[in-house]
């Protein structure tokens, strides 16, 4: 099948759906399909071969932030001409509520359109959803995915209809192997968390506290972190000074990276407290396959198999997190169990499997409907 | 000794009208960036809706519309986001920076109906906010001179009338880092 792809955010900038957009092209080439993207990018920046640059993303201000958006005559022309060339049976528009080329795409495109929504669209752009020229591009969309239960909700409240509910995938095959960091984990072994530090949801305070009970017992054991930070100093005064020197801060890390840094400990520890509704960075773990020590939140347990493939400890309890992370640190035998089992477990949510999910959605729309084609009246301008 | 009396007396007269003076005119002052303030609210209205008549007008692509209506929308002060004014009101000068910015922008507009007027109106429109905003601050800076003046504070001459603030925000027609400007 030949399949269109519009990315709305700047392809050379790191994001979430840049990321879920890359995944799934690859995935559905993988299956043999011809997949072409289209996604704002600098002129300059290398873009894989399925990728086309509409231009320079312009940051602008929106919903009070900045984002880096493609819009206006320039980037519709560019979006026109790439249907037009593409030919393709179906077009897959991520984020059209977006000011940016998906909803440019609906807007010049006629033909079967798949839309997938990723966030939760907060209250205050909804009035601009239900705005003429915003609904006339959505109403032409045949099928939706949500990535979120979370977002299908705020779709089915808002914005009328419905959504499949269609989860990221993790390209497991991304994280399989990688090279430690150098000196890591060391003699006395590692506990790794990734995250946002000053995000009390993501539970770094319960792992630091389980770090203040674990230390004294494990000499030479060492905690990494990774993942941005407003104030390093604060984080590290709530440990006790001789425990400070074996905690290693690397703050916002890439995309490759983050790999090493998983392969680089024995025991990956989540401890989130809540509002995950899936756990992608635990999923990212297991896929390394290092064994994880996670908090019994539903998403943990639904990903860990209710303790299977994974540890799992009472939410917020500093103590029963240090005896679980003691337990795993002390027994090889049983690390090498739940790697296992965690490569295992993750393969269901591999891009692979999610790939042909969306497959059969695209299956779906083309169903007596002609080829993805440009419209008349839409967006010509000249 | 009736002279000293007339002297004190006349002394004291003077010194009256003279505080009664200075007390009138922060009292005028005041006024006045009262009325400066109604000029600049009404232009920020008059701005912030011909820009949302330019993302209705079916003129532009439904990217670049939702960008500004949702740039019109945030000036408001009923939105749950919580932006203060000065912010919300910066934010759609850069939306209307970076749609006016755009290379041959204004080539592409041409020869469509209505739209030399409305491009004219937003420029004019975003011009009086740029006038009402120095003249509100100017006369923000007197009353703030005014009020801080040692005679001013001792007797308290503004009375319980709080400071006035000044206005800032980005309202420049000029795009920061090229020399082109927003003017048609």
């Amino acid at each position: 099948m030949k399949i269109g792809i519009t990315c709305p955010y700047s392809w050379d900038v790191p994001g979430g759906v840049q990321q879920h957009v890359r995944d799934l092209a690859e995935a559905l080439i993988d299956e043999g399909h011809e997949v072409s993207v289209i996604s704002p990018a600098d002129d300059d920046t290398p873009l894989p071969p399925y990728v086309t640059g509409a231009g320079r993303a312009v940051p602008v201000p929106y919903n009070g932030s900045v984002a880096r958006l493609s819009f206006g005559f320039l980037s519709t022309n560019r979006v026109r001409r790439w249907i037009k060339d593409g030919g393709f049976d179906v077009l897959h528009v991520h984020e059209p509520e977006i000011p940016s080329l998906s909803l440019l795409a609906c807007w010049v495109a006629s033909g079967p359109i798949v839309a997938t929504f990723h966030t939760a669209i907060p209250r205050s752009r909804i009035l601009l959803v239900t705005y003429p020229v915003v609904r006339t591009g959505l109403e032409k969309i045949n099928g939706r995915i949500a990535v979120s239960e979370a977002a299908r909700t705020t779709l089915v409240e808002h914005i009328g209809g419905d959504a499949v509910v269609i989860p990221n995938g993790v390209a497991t095959r991304h994280y399989r192997k990688a090279e430690p960091l150098p000196g890591w984990p060391g003699e006395g072994g590692a506990i790794g968390f990734l995250g946002r530090l000053d995000e009390p949801r993501k539970g770094l305070p319960v792992l630091l506290k389980a770090f203040e009970i674990l230390g004294p017992r494990h000499p030479g054991l060492r905690l990494l972190v990774a993942g941005r930070y407003a104030d390093a100093d604060e984080l590290l005064h709530r440990v006790p000074a001789g425990l400070r020197d074996r905690i290693v801060l690397l703050g916002q890390v890439s995309e490759e990276d983050k790999v090493r840094v998983l392969h680089s400990v024995d025991v990956f520890c989540s401890p989130n407290t809540g509002g995950e509704s899936f756990g992608i960075v635990t999923a990212e773990a297991m896929a390394a396959g290092v064994p994880v020590v996670a908090s019994d939140i539903d998403a943990f347990r639904q990903v860990l198999r209710g303790g299977e493939a994974g540890e799992l400890f009472a939410n917020g309890d500093a103590a029963d997190l240090a005896r679980a992370l003691g337990r795993l640190l002390g027994d090889p035998g049983r690390r090498a169990e739940l790697s296992a089992a965690a490569l295992a477990a993750v393969a269901e949510y591999d891009w692979s499997v999610v790939a042909r999910g969306v497959y059969s959605v695209y299956e779906t729309v083309v169903l007596g409907s002609t080829e993805v084609a440009v419209t008349a009246s839409g967006g010509d301008f000249g | 000794m009736i002279t000293d009396i007339v002297i004190v007396i006349a002394a004291a007269l003077f010194m009256g009208v003279y505080v009664s003076w200075r007390a009138g005119r922060i009292d005028r002052l005041h006024a006045r960036v009262d009325m400066a303030r109604a000029a600049l609210d009404a232009t920020l209205l008059r701005r912030a809706s011909v820009a949302l008549e330019l993302a209705t007008s079916g003129l532009l692509d439904p990217a670049t519309s939702l960008l500004l209506a949702s740039a019109v929308h945030g000036t408001r002060d009923s939105t749950g986001t919580d932006r203060p004014r000065d912010l919300a009101e910066s934010d759609l000068t850069r939306a209307l920076r970076a749609v006016f910015s755009q290379p041959g922008f204004l080539t592409s507009m041409k020869g469509k109906e209505g739209a030399d007027e409305l491009l004219a109106e937003v420029e004019a429109a975003a011009h009086q906010v740029f006038l009402a905003r120095k003249f509100y601050n100017d006369v923000v800076a007197a009353t703030r001179l005014a009020r801080s003046r040692p005679l001013a504070r001792v007797l308290r001459l503004s009375g319980r009338a709080s400071a006035p603030e000044f206005f800032e925000m980005d309202d420049s027609l000029v795009a920061e880092n090229t020399s082109t400007p927003l003017s048609l």
